[in-house]
């Protein structure tokens, strides 16, 4: 299996950051890698270089085997794009947006014509395929977008926070179209900042924070890197609270966590989890503890980005976000 | 960036695509052509009706007749800032990002913005000339040279047209390009002899005057439309004594410095 996408040491520096910091990428054929962090990590700058539109100061970087450097030109013809903000004219209808791509890729009028028309009912565009895309809803747009970036039936495919600002329902939508379009052997450079979806999406993840990745590894791999399971309990009554955690001490492995404004205690268990999940029910009904929800919690990426970085991953969106975008 | 060459073929094909795209918006957004065409008219009707009374065109010649060459050079030159504010429009969106992650021509985003722009310089200068015969301007010297005008008028727009685009690729956004626009247009067509004859330039600025190539495309229309009088004799300046060659000139070197610089700062344009 060849690799699609391969980047090396890339280093990109504006005025006053280093957006990429020397970061490598492998994704296999075939294969969906999710590339997470936070807003201004530096997954636009490399989305960006990998896609022809920003030169690296320093590494290399190959799609499709084509070095982005030397023939960026044969790059564009073998991926497709699909940005944060969807760039699809909103003047022009679905139809038009779609054939203009086409026509751009090189198709002639009948092909562009035809493959629109399939894209619009493949993304449940055809009602409004005639009507100018300002009309439509984010989740519309968004759909438009990718649309536009499959036009040519590009082995490589980049999106770049395909979901961000979408309600959930749309970004359902977008997940089960994605999904699709993987189980069709597409290869996929995905970057999110929501770590459900890399989860989801991804057969790998790289996670990268100021440039530099500090973490890779299946969605599993970096789950079991912040340990393993833990039980947790929501009491009714906060008076009972240490009442609960007494009950847990006897299944946890190190301390219980209390957490009075959730309500909650948290024990974490080494191993056999469901074993430890009855033993910890049955201390908690002789202990008289009335619960409200009770589980067993696998460790979300939202933890792995905790342990990782020392903070949450949707911290910073903010600040660094300007210097992001301007990449 | 890319050594990727296109062949023409692609860049007119490509051009072609995009412009389309242009026109399509001219048809979907009509209130913008609106107001593109609606301030040649106030122009004209301001100065011919506000200033007419006051600016002495020369002996035995009629303001507004002296007006109306002057009026087209100054309109084809604002109607470029559309070219800019399109291009960073674009930019704004995302669009330029679209359209350079694909296999197309490197100059199609121009060629095809400015070529579609022509069509507004066209419809403004009929609705013009058409304001221009109601307030009793006359084209006296035959189709031929008034074509001629027409079409010298339109080659320069066509040029500034593209540097225009090149500031709409540096500037962050459409506000920016306006305003800019406005602060290089103003000087370039108020010191000109659009509006006022260059007699009535102080020395100095007089050569300013006689140079601006905005002179020279309003002196040279007036001639092809026979809006000059015997009695007020053309300036020893060469731009003035040749300026249909003296603008072509313009026209070629613009051209000449604006089209690749355009050219090579989309490749290397970045949006947002």
């Amino acid at each position: 299996m060849a690799d699609m996408i391969r980047a090396t040491g890339l280093v990109k520096r504006y005025k006053n950051t280093t957006a990429l910091a020397g970061l490598d990428l492998v994704v296999p054929e075939g294969t969906v890698l999710g590339l997470l962090g936070p807003n201004g990590a530096g997954k636009t700058t490399a989305v960006r270089i990998l896609a022809t539109l920003l030169r690296p100061d320093e590494g290399s970087a190959e799609v499709a085997g084509i070095d982005v450097l030397a023939d960026p030109m044969g790059v564009r013809a073998r991926i497709g794009l699909s940005g944060q903000y969807a760039a699809v004219d909103e003047h022009l209808t679905g139809f038009e947006n779609l054939e203009m791509v086409g026509r751009l890729y090189g198709m002639s009028r009948q092909k562009a014509s035809a493959r629109a028309r399939d894209l619009l009912d493949r993304f449940a565009l055809s009602d409004a395929g005639d009507r100018p895309s300002k009309t439509y809803s984010g989740g519309m747009r968004r759909r438009l977008d990718l649309a536009g970036a499959l036009v040519a039936e590009p082995p490589v495919l980049i999106l770049d926070e395909p979901t961000t600002g979408l309600d959930p329902r749309s970004r359902q939508q977008m997940w089960s179209v994605i999904r699709d379009l993987v189980s069709d052997g597409t290869t996929l450079l995905l970057t999110t900042q929501y770590l459900e979806e890399a989860d989801l999406l991804a057969d790998d993840i790289v996670v990268i924070d100021q440039g530099k990745e500090i973490a890779r590894g299946t969605a599993d791999e970096l789950k079991s890197h912040t340990g393993g399971e833990r039980i947790e309990a929501v009491v009714a009554d906060v008076a009972r609270l240490d009442d609960a955690a007494r009950a847990l001490a006897g299944v946890a492995h190190g301390e219980v966590q209390r957490d009075a404004a959730r309500r909650s205690v948290t024990a974490a268990v080494e191993d056999d989890g469901a074993g430890r999940l009855m033993q910890a029910l049955q201390a908690l009904r002789d202990e008289g503890v009335e619960l409200l929800d009770v589980g067993l919690r696998r460790p979300t990426l939202d933890d792995v980005f905790l342990t990782l970085t020392g903070r949450a991953a949707e911290d910073d969106a903010s600040d660094s976000e300007t210097e992001e975008v301007r990449s | 960036m890319s050594t990727t060459r296109t062949s023409p073929l692609r860049v007119a094909t490509d051009g072609w695509v995009v412009a389309k795209r242009n026109v399509i918006k001219i048809k979907r957004v009509p209130e913008i052509l609106v107001f593109v065409l609606l301030s040649p008219i106030m122009f004209v009707l301001l100065f011919a009706y506000v200033f007419g009374g006051a600016i002495d065109a020369g002996a035995g010649l009629d303001y507004k007749e002296f007006l109306i060459g002057g009026i087209f050079a100054q309109t084809v030159v604002f109607g470029a800032t559309f070219t800019g504010a399109g291009l960073a429009e674009d930019m704004q969106k995302g669009i330029i990002d679209r359209f350079r992650s694909l296999p197309m021509s490197r100059s199609a985003v121009l060629v095809g913005r400015t070529t579609s722009d022509i069509i507004y310089n066209v419809l403004s200068l009929v609705i013009m000339a058409l304001t221009g015969l109601l307030v009793g301007w006359r084209a006296r010297e035959g189709v031929l040279d008034t074509l001629a005008a027409f079409a010298l008028l339109i080659l320069f727009a066509y040029a500034i047209s593209w540097v225009m685009g090149y500031i709409g690729l540096l500037v962050p956004s459409v506000e920016v390009i306006n305003n800019a626009s406005f602060l290089v247009i103003m000087p370039l067509t108020f010191v000109s002899n659009a509006f006022v004859p260059l007699e009535s330039f102080p020395n100095g600025l007089r050569t300013v005057v006689e140079w601006n190539p905005v002179s020279a495309v309003t002196q040279a229309v007036r001639e092809l439309f026979g809006n000059t009088s015997a009695a007020v004799p053309v300036p020893d300046a060469w731009s003035m004594q040749n300026p249909v060659l003296y603008t072509l000139i313009w026209v070629a070197l613009i051209l000449v410095v604006f089209v690749p610089l355009s050219v090579r700062q989309y490749r290397i344009a970045s949006s947002r």
